[in-house]
């Protein structure tokens, strides 16, 4: 087969050539003889492009670059300019209508244009059951690295260049964390990939397991080898059973290819991975409760320090990194802590993987540098609120996060400025509610769930949330009193300070961000037994609806 | 979608000497084993629970605490079709609750309950992660997306036509 | 055909080797078309549009096209998606599809090389 240079591409869909396509596609040949490209350049014609309007439409590959409304004149431009000189021909770029800027390649949506993707750079690309196809990828190329050409040390100063830091929630620093594990004294070490995703809304972790798997595992070789562990745990919910399913398929094909096991790539190195499922409880997210269930227990947390890296999996320094996390480790090492520093900001280094759900027109995963507004993912990549309806507020941070107004839409998404907020990246929710969503209700679910998935070891989120869930039910019923306010307030600050772990720790947080930001309208449920979003069924606004039966929506 | 239970009782309990005796002398592996109950009986049953207690040398409440505690493990019997919703914040938003209604309204149970004739179970899990094509629901975990509360009647229909 | 990877060379060797048969995709004569398989997917019926794609491919007998899968994209809104990579043309994402709709998809852009204009992604650019 002949290989050509360039590809020349001239959409023949019927609409093309109703607008003249086949006179262009005369003219690039022409111009290509005139200059004698023909052993270089192929023109083609296809089939239609879906861009109807836009045409007659060319493009030009290997680049990928889309040249619209092509006229007859305009092809000697293409071939003098392009297909001579290799410069693009700006003026006949794609214009996106809204923001007049142009779009160059075909993958430039702008749902993935704003996109940088580390952790997800696999993840619906490649076939997660095809190792080839991650190996073609650069896939164990990192473990081969640190193997043949790193030792531990320098893999732990790479990670702590490249300044990331953990994606579950907590947002520690990643390469600390590898050094506390490396320092501990112990010669039986593990590495635990923690893959609990419980927080309703998020599901990076799930992409990334059943569309990359030996991301992870590659990962876990990688930061076995910096601790010193031979043996890693994968911890998966019991709700995902197709990552479990992809996972195993992916970790037999590793051990075949002699990437996992004893003396990987002639090394001396062995690492061995075995999957634990999760049986369906929140609280296993957090890691001493993780480590409680992979040991065969009720998983209850307990108190630390002791910390894992110091007495972790049967009393043993253990490292626990989450899915997202793990990830993003290959990319770092084949390219450098500072590369990934180079994203983000100051404190906030690389890229982090946020689920869009709710009333936002593209909802999905999508993966952005660390510092980028908040409003650009809502309305560039989001592609706006459903139905053009009013932006009330968007939810970081799921069950145990906050709110952050749309006054504050212009907030950088990085650990510190959400913070100062009240609310937190967490691991990775973004929930968008409109002006149809009532605060209350919505805070009301999230104490449900973590009064339902407080695993009952300690009394303040035991009793606590289930205190504040009853208040909160009262006052979506129309019964708040005088009082119920401010007793919210005061359990906060009890179970806040009190809980054993994270999950209690940060149940009040939804509740915190309802009275700082929403105050007013909470006040309306109770003081005016009245729901301005129309949520509450027994709180409704018209008093045509009040009267109908009880409850109906 | 096929019915978790499907072999005999007495070849179960067979086979779960096996699978014991592959965790031999392993605590740890305890909720393996009994995923793999849960998977095979469809539920832990109080008989099978005194049998790894013995084999195992685990307490009995040790099991029952585990079970108890994890909401993938049920002790009672399940249907013949264990219908879950998610109750994530995605599916709670996009209408989940509604849909809930209406299992609750066709089957006549409520969450965690059986019909009586055995076939159906009705049940709420947490996030399956598909939130961008909330609300979802789970019939013998296999997914379906995009609910709606007059698909329910449908959904039903066509489980109780397979019979 | 499985091998075990011996040393750092070979698996730099095996990765070269593995890139070359993923660009075919590009270059070669056969058609890939990739259906994402993630539990959203699946969720929204993407089992019925691959089976839906088998059957049709089958019952035509098409010989130089390749089924495959990958995960969840991310754009889980748009699910079930597919992909469909024809040699030296672009590759084009449909979205929202159901059996009927992958059924005209191998119909015509996979066979008759006309894109199926309505379920591309890119017309809702």
């Amino acid at each position: 087969m002949h290989y050509y240079r360039a590809h020349v591409l001239v959409c023949a869909g019927s609409v093309c050539v109703t607008s003249g396509c086949r006179a262009v596609k005369e003219a690039i040949l022409e111009g290509i003889t005139r200059h004698q490209l023909e052993e270089e350049i192929k023109v083609v014609e296809t089939g239609c492009m879906g861009f109807c309007e836009l045409g007659p439409l060319v493009v030009v590959y290997p680049e990928g670059v889309m040249y619209c409304r092509v006229k007859v004149e305009d092809a000697a431009v293409i071939v003098n300019e392009h297909l001579l000189k290799g410069r693009i021909v700006k003026h006949l770029l794609y214009q996106d209508p809204n923001t007049r800027k142009t779009v160059t390649l075909m993958k430039d949506l702008p749902f993935l244009s704003k996109q940088t993707k580390v952790a997800m750079r696999n993840a619906g690309l490649i076939n997660p059951e095809d190792i080839e196809e991650y190996i073609a990828g650069e896939g164990y190329l990192a473990l081969a690295k640190v193997l043949s050409s790193m030792s531990p040390e320098e893999v732990i100063i790479e990670m702590k260049k490249s300044g990331l830091r953990g994606r579950g929630g907590a947002g520690f620093l990643t390469g600390l964390k590898w050094e506390f594990t490396a320092k501990a004294r112990g010669t039986q070490k593990y590495v635990v990939c923690n893959g609990d995703e419980g927080v309703p809304g998020v599901f990076m972790d799930r992409s990334i397991l059943e569309g990359d798997p030996h991301s992870v595992i590659e990962a876990m070789a990688i930061a076995g080898y910096a601790v010193g562990a031979d043996q890693g745990y994968i911890y998966v919910r019991a709700e995902y059973p197709l990552a479990v399913e992809k996972l195993r398929h992916a970790i037999n094909q590793a051990c075949e290819f002699g990437l996992l096991g004893e003396n990987i790539l002639g090394t001396g190195f062995n690492f061995e991975v075995n999957i634990r499922v999760g049986a369906g409880a929140f609280v296993c997210g957090e890691e001493t409760a993780l480590l409680a269930s992979i040991e065969g227990r009720r998983g209850e947390p307990r108190p630390r320090p002791p910390f894992p890296a110091n007495e972790g999996l049967w009393g043993k320094p253990t490292l626990i990194n989450n899915v997202e996390t793990l990830s993003s480790v290959p990319p770092i090492i084949l390219k450098g802590g500072a590369w990934y520093a180079s994203m983000g900001t100051e404190k906030s280094k690389g890229t982090k993987v946020f689920a869009l759900t709710g009333k936002v027109n593209n909802t999905g995963l999508i993966e952005v540098p660390m510092g980028i507004p908040l409003k650009e993912i809502i309305f560039d990549i989001g592609g706006g609120i459903l139905n053009n309806k009013k932006l009330k507020a968007v939810l970081a941070g799921g069950p145990v996060g906050g709110f952050i107004p749309a006054e504050h839409l212009n907030v950088s998404m990085d650990y510190e400025s959400l913070a100062a907020l009240g609310t937190l990246i967490g691991s990775g929710s973004l929930t968008v509610i409109d002006e149809d969503t009532c605060v209350v209700d919505l805070v009301k679910f999230f104490v449900e769930f973590c009064h339902e998935e407080s695993c009952g070891k300690c009394t303040p989120c035991r009793i606590g949330t289930k205190r504040m869930l009853e208040i909160l039910e009262r006052i979506t019923r129309g019964e708040g009193k005088d009082g119920d306010i401010e007793a919210l307030e005061v359990l906060c600050d009890y179970i806040k300070n009190t809980a054993l772990c994270g999950l209690g720790q940060s149940a009040p947080n939804p509740v915190l961000s309802m009275l700082r930001y929403f105050r007013p309208e909470l006040e309306a449920h109770v003081r005016d037994k009245h729901c301005p979003a129309s949520v509450c069924a027994f709180l409704f606004d018209s008093p045509c609806q009040n009267t109908a039966e009880g409850g109906v929506r | 979608m096929e019915a978790a239970v499907t072999k005999c009782r007495c070849d179960l309990d067979a086979e779960l000497g096996r699978v014991i005796a592959r965790h031999e002398g392993k605590k740890d592996d305890l909720i393996e084993i009994l995923y793999w109950v849960q998977k095979n009986y469809g539920y832990v049953p109080k008989d099978v629970q005194l049998i790894i207690a013995d084999k195992m040398d685990v307490p009995l409440s040790a099991i029952n605490g585990v079970i108890t505690f994890y909401h993938f493990f049920s002790s009672k019997p399940k249907g013949k079709y264990e219908i879950s919703l998610c109750n994530g914040t995605a599916c709670h938003l996009r209408g989940a609750p509604q849909v809930l209604a209406r299992f609750e309204k066709e089957l006549g149970i409520k969450p965690h309950d059986t019909t009586g004739d055995n076939m159906f179970s009705l049940g709420l899990i947490r996030c399956l992660g598909a939130c961008a094509v909330a609300p979802n629901i789970t019939i013998n975990s296999e997914p379906r997306a995009r609910m709606e509360p007059d698909l329910v009647p449908e959904i039903i229909n066509e489980l109780k036509e397979k019979e | 055909m499985m091998k075990r990877v011996k040393s750092v060379d070979e698996l730099i060797k095996f990765k070269e080797a593995a890139l070359v048969k993923i660009k075919e995709r590009q270059i070669g004569d056969k058609t890939t078309i990739v259906v994402n398989m993630g539990t959203c997917g699946i969720a929204a019926g993407a089992r019925d549009v691959m089976m839906a794609i088998i059957d049709e491919i089958e019952k035509r007998n098409i010989s130089d096209v390749i089924i495959t899968q990958a995960g969840c994209a991310g754009m889980c809104e748009h699910e079930p998606m597919l992909e469909v990579i024809k040699p030296c043309s672009p590759q084009v994402i449909y979205t929202r599809l159901n059996k009927e709709k992958a059924r005209r998809i191998v119909i015509d852009h996979v066979i008759n090389g006309r894109v199926v204009e309505e379920y591309a992604l890119m017309q809702q650019a």
